[in-house]
């Protein structure tokens, strides 16, 4: 595969990155240290360069209708302005990706895939675009993607946005976007911004297209100096959103799992009129119940469990299931993991075990989310 | 890039080993770098006795779980509890304050130096 590399990709180098690969991407995986990155985003605030995020435009006077088919959810009822978290299976109800897709007008909608899956769902999205009059232009390779996470995300954002535009940030709702003024060096740039993440905290993302991502990128870091934020990488990413208890492709959803046992059911609108993609799968997948759920697990110990580890019955006799993801918390202090297990023994509160690379270490199911952020 | 301490020798598993009696024992700043913060590690008991290129032990960061090699053979004589109790120092200080353990040792394994290892590892001396 041919490495790629985002419009921000000299300025991480600049500020002493190191990189890894993901889905293909040369992204900065930290900074500095990803324990300082994480305690930052929960403390203060982190810059985040998601421009490996994919970016699909869906528009034309069929736009919300065609959503509705393609994905698992109902778009249509969307409210311009407003943003909804959704899954696109394949005809069997596995799970090829899970995406937020944002209203921008009564005909136009942009959906944005994970990294690995960009083209997939680009092509998966046109292939099901027949008899709809709708356009899907895959537009992932002109447009950057920049996060800012924290609790102090709102101020350092209002530094750059005219006063008269002042009211679209702080009034912006979670899962809201709106198309904000946003200064960068001698400019003013008018940019989609939109109250999501992926780090259990408030904060924006920020479209921006790759030529101007650069002048952004540094202008959010300048107006965060004094407040806190640090560049962060995607280490600090990964055990931040699974503090949050969110998915991560590839490890919770694959195409092997589908919506009810990842705990996505309320996602998919099986109430929704006409057929959509994998619809007759899913109510099938649904009647039958899932075999395996996904579920938080808290270690008693200190070390963590991690993707792919055996979940064992609390004597150690039977395997229940298998970890997907696992780390110590930064923010808690314990070690927290997401794992697949037996649907009889995913009530809170159950003690399993781990196969710790050979020994059994005590773990306890436990309510998702393992950390929320207290509400000003 | 990471600093690789020129006054020892090092094992391809990236454990360093000095010239003192009993020999002590540490992970190198390459190694400590690429594993990202460490926040625990399991190291052998004092009388336990380790065998070259044998695992001996665990060094647990945020992200992923590696295997301590022991690179030389011997018995353990000491271990460093400061780092058991704070591992962060195995980041901060590695070829200091971040140090495991000491072996009398009997044999060694096949052990690199410093030159050797900067090469095959890209640490700077």
């Amino acid at each position: 595969m041919t490495e790629k590399y985002t419009a921000l990709y000299e300025a991480h180098k600049q500020l002493g990155a190191s990189f890894t690969d993901f889905g293909g991407w040369q992204m900065p995986l930290k900074y500095s240290s990803e324990l300082a990155e994480h305690k930052a985003v929960r403390t203060a605030a982190g810059l985040f360069d998601l421009s490996h995020m994919g970016e699909v435009e869906v528009s034309g006077p069929d736009a919300g209708a065609f959503l509705d088919y393609a994905l698992a959810g109902k778009l249509s009822v969307v409210k311009v302005g407003r943003a909804k978290y959704s899954l696109i299976t394949n005809n069997d109800g596995g799970i090829i990706d899970d995406l937020i897709s944002y209203r921008l007008a009564d005909d136009s909608y942009l959906v944005v895939p994970n990294a690995g899956n960009a083209d997939t769902v680009a092509a998966e999205l046109a292939s099901r675009a027949e008899g709809f009059d709708v356009a899907v232009n895959n537009v992932s390779a002109e447009a950057s993607l920049v996060a800012v996470q924290g609790p102090a995300a709102e101020a350092i954002l209002l530094d750059l946005v005219p006063a008269h535009q002042a009211e679209a940030v702080t009034g912006m709702k979670y899962y809201a976007a709106d198309t904000v003024g946003i200064r960068a060096g001698e400019r003013t740039l008018d940019l989609l911004v939109a109250r999501t993440g992926y780090t259990g905290e408030d904060g924006f993302e920020i479209y921006v297209p790759n030529d101007d991502a650069a002048d952004l990128w540094s202008a959010l870091l300048a107006a965060g100096e004094g407040r806190g934020l640090i560049p962060a990488g995607l280490a600090c990413r990964d055990s931040l959103r699974l503090e949050a208890g969110m998915p991560l492709y590839g490890n919770e959803l694959t195409l092997d799992t589908d919506p009810y046992a990842a705990g996505l059911g309320p996602v998919v609108a099986l109430s929704k009129e006409g057929n959509f993609v994998g619809r007759s799968a899913l109510e099938a997948r649904k009647a039958a119940g899932p075999a395996r759920r996904l579920v938080g697990l808290k270690g008693s110990g200190r070390r963590s469990a991690r993707s792919h580890y055996p979940v064992l019955s609390s004597d150690g006799e039977t395997v229940l299931g298998e970890v997907t993801s696992g780390a110590p918390s930064p923010t808690l202090g314990f070690p927290i993991a997401l794992a697949y297990v037996d649907a009889a023994f995913t009530k809170p509160g159950t003690e399993l075990n781990v196969d710790l690379r050979g020994k059994p270490e005590s773990f306890t199911v436990v309510e998702l989310p393992f950390y929320k952020r207290s509400k000003q | 890039m990471s600093k690789v301490n020129a006054g020892l020798r090092y094992s391809a598993e990236h454990e360093w080993v000095d010239s003192s009696s009993p020999v002590r024992v540490g992970i190198s700043a390459v190694a400590a770098d690429a594993l990202g913060d460490v926040v625990y590690v399991d190291l052998p008991a004092v009388g336990d006795t380790v065998t070259a290129g044998e695992t001996c032990g665990e060094v647990e960061s945020t992200k992923s779980v590696s295997d301590l090699y022991a690179p030389v053979s011997g018995e353990i004589v000491e271990i460093n509890q400061e780092a058991i109790d704070n591992p962060a120092l195995l980041n901060e200080d590695p070829y200091g304050a971040g140090w495991l353990f000491t072996v009398n040792a009997t044999s060694e394994g096949a052990l690199l130096t410093a030159e050797e290892y900067a090469e095959k590892n890209g640490g700077d001396l």
